[in-house]
């Protein structure tokens, strides 16, 4: 079966700029990864060429096996854009009316009630989008995304406009989705929350990728910290083998030991060793 | 249901239910309200006028009757003018700025079906509206002077299609301008063709046929002029004589009827303007 997105070698120049400078990338079906990277390091850039918003200089996007920017893909995927707006004098269950004809979705008021039901919106579906809070108007693009049972869901920075209980529900509805073999591209400045919910990370940085893979093996082991009766003895550079001989050592002094921790690097410190002086916008 | 229609479906659901709406339903009511009154006031004026002088072969009330109603019409080509540059002046660029274009554009169907839908609600909206207002403008003035013009429903309909030339020519404006630009662009173009229907009338005074030439020229690259140029002449057709020279040095004088080739030179035109406009946009960058 063919992965939900493919990107190969992807490259998009705005004149003298590099926007992207050759970007391979996979999701397969069912996963959720999250890209990461400072502002301007082309992220957004490479949702929209994966959506069919921006059009490539070089290189290949698939999504389900189909070109970006087919009818094929388009059909294939959900989009949640950074910067969107639905119309103001649009009703909620109107705006999910139109977009259900757009995308062909035969679900009608079952899954226009079921996915305003998810983002808790029920309530709201007659309210006017422009008498909504912008949380609400973010919470009703991502039922939008949600629409015709997507194979591809890419959200460009979903939790902006969130408050803490709306970004658990988002938290919350990515796991169901991923348990239902949705694939996920996560766009996100919030690397606590990538952290916390993606199979997997890629680093963007100046139109390249920095690093990629599991959260578990970006990070690596930056030291070892021992709780003694002192207080607590940094051994910076030891790795989790070297915890015995450490505390033996100790031990052997005659300290008294309380506790021992193997210190590893957050993704914090690996985006941030990843993007260097790219990295003015890192939030935790 | 296809893309198009859908398209145009809520194109026409956003043009009625838009704030713009009320405001051009006020501002038309508004010039219904003082045309009617300028037409009672004139005619009441010309009973005066006819029985205090010896006008020979006027027909003083076919010659005010035909006088007001190709006032109107400049007055409705103008008001049909600001709605269709309200409907669509932001319809690619500034719908794409504001954001709300990204989220149907991802939407299984084409970037020209999107276009084509919003061409046709906005100039369905338009076409509908001119002739209406038209329509409105033709009762007004039978019910002050008991006539009908020459011709009832041909001048309507260049109206309707003036206006469909100024919805194209702004959709392809909206793909390329930020929509403060296209407004502008728009009413300029608006403006260089009512220019021209002055510089034929100018040419045809003064028996300048260089000027004329120019001036046809205009009128053909902006053919909602030629076609409003062409209303008039309708409205007109059979008037002769001394009442026929003298509704020409009116508001008629730019009138010239469009000849059998038009009608298929306007058709063409908005075809190529939107397929300028439906090019632009599959290669624009959103």
């Amino acid at each position: 079966m063919a992965a939900a997105l493919s990107v190969s070698a992807l490259r998009k120049d705005y004149g003298r700029t590099t926007a992207l400078g050759g970007v391979d990338l996979e999701v397969g079906e069912g996963e959720l990864v999250g890209l990461l990277g400072p502002n301007g390091a082309g992220k957004s850039t490479l949702v929209k060429i994966v959506c069919g918003l921006v059009r490539p200089s070089s290189g290949r996007a698939e999504v389900c096996g189909a070109p970006a920017g087919s009818r094929e893909a388009r059909a294939a995927l959900g989009y949640l854009a950074e910067l969107f707006r639905f119309p103001g004098w649009c009703r909620a269950g109107e705006v999910l009316e139109l977009h259900q004809k757009l995308a062909g979705s035969a679900g009608g008021a079952a899954e226009r009630r079921e996915l305003l039901e998810l983002v808790d919106l029920w309530d709201a579906r007659e309210r006017r989008v422009e008498a909504m809070s912008k949380g609400m108007q973010q919470r009703l693009g991502l039922a939008q995304a949600l629409i015709g049972g997507p194979r591809l869901l890419l959200l460009d920075e979903p939790t902006s406009a969130l408050d803490p209980v709306g970004r658990r529900m988002v938290r919350e509805l990515l796991e169901r989705l991923r348990e239902r073999g949705v694939a996920v591209l996560l766009n996100s400045h919030l690397l606590s929350e990538v952290e916390l919910v993606c199979d997997r990370v890629a680093i963007l940085s100046r139109g390249h990728v920095a690093a990629a893979g599991r959260p578990s093996e970006l990070s690596h082991a930056s030291g070892v910290e021992v709780e003694t009766a002192d207080g607590v003895r940094r051994f910076p550079g030891a790795v989790r083998e070297d915890a015995p001989r450490l505390v033996a050592q100790l031990v052997g002094e005659g300290a008294a030991i309380y506790g021992v921790r193997v210190v590893s690097t957050s993704l914090e410190d690996v985006y941030l060793e990843a993007v260097g002086d790219d990295a003015p916008e890192a939030t935790a | 249901m296809s893309g198009v229609a859908i398209v145009a479906g809520y194109a026409l659901r956003e043009s009625l239910r838009r704030r713009v709406f009320a405001v051009v339903l006020l501002l038309t009511l508004l010039f219904l309200g003082l045309y009617t009154f300028a037409v009672v006031k004139v005619f009441e004026e010309i009973g005066n006028f006819s029985t205090e002088r010896n006008l020979g072969t006027l027909d003083p009330t076919g010659f005010v009757a035909a006088t007001m109603l190709g006032l109107g019409m400049f007055a409705i080509l103008f008001l049909a003018t600001v709605l269709a540059v309200f409907l669509t002046l932001g319809a690619v660029r500034g719908d794409a700025e504001r954001g709300l274009l990204q989220p149907l554009v991802v939407r299984p169907l084409g970037r020209t079906s999107l276009l084509l839908g919003r061409f046709l609600a906005a100039g369905a909206v338009c076409a509908a509206y001119a002739l209406l207002i038209y329509g409105a403008a033709l009762v007004i003035v039978h019910q002050a002077s008991g006539r009908w013009p020459d011709t009832i429903l041909a001048p309507g309909l260049t109206l309707a299609g003036g206006a469909l030339v100024i919805v194209a020519l702004s959709l392809l404006g909206s793909v390329f301008l930020s929509a403060t630009a296209n407004g502008i662009v728009t009413f300029m173009l608006f403006g260089a063709g009512l220019v021209s229907g002055l510089m034929q009338s100018i040419a045809d005074a003064i028996s300048s046929h260089s000027l004329g030439r120019i001036a046809h020229d205009i009128a053909l690259a902006l053919p909602f002029e030629a076609l409003y140029q062409s209303g008039l002449h309708a409205l007109t057709a059979d008037q002769s004589g001394f009442t026929g020279t003298l509704i020409q040095l009116g508001p008629f004088g730019s009138s010239h009827a469009g000849g059998p080739w038009l009608d298929v030179w306007v058709l063409a035109y908005v075809v190529a303007v939107g397929a300028v406009a439906a090019w632009g946009f599959s290669r624009r960058d959103l």
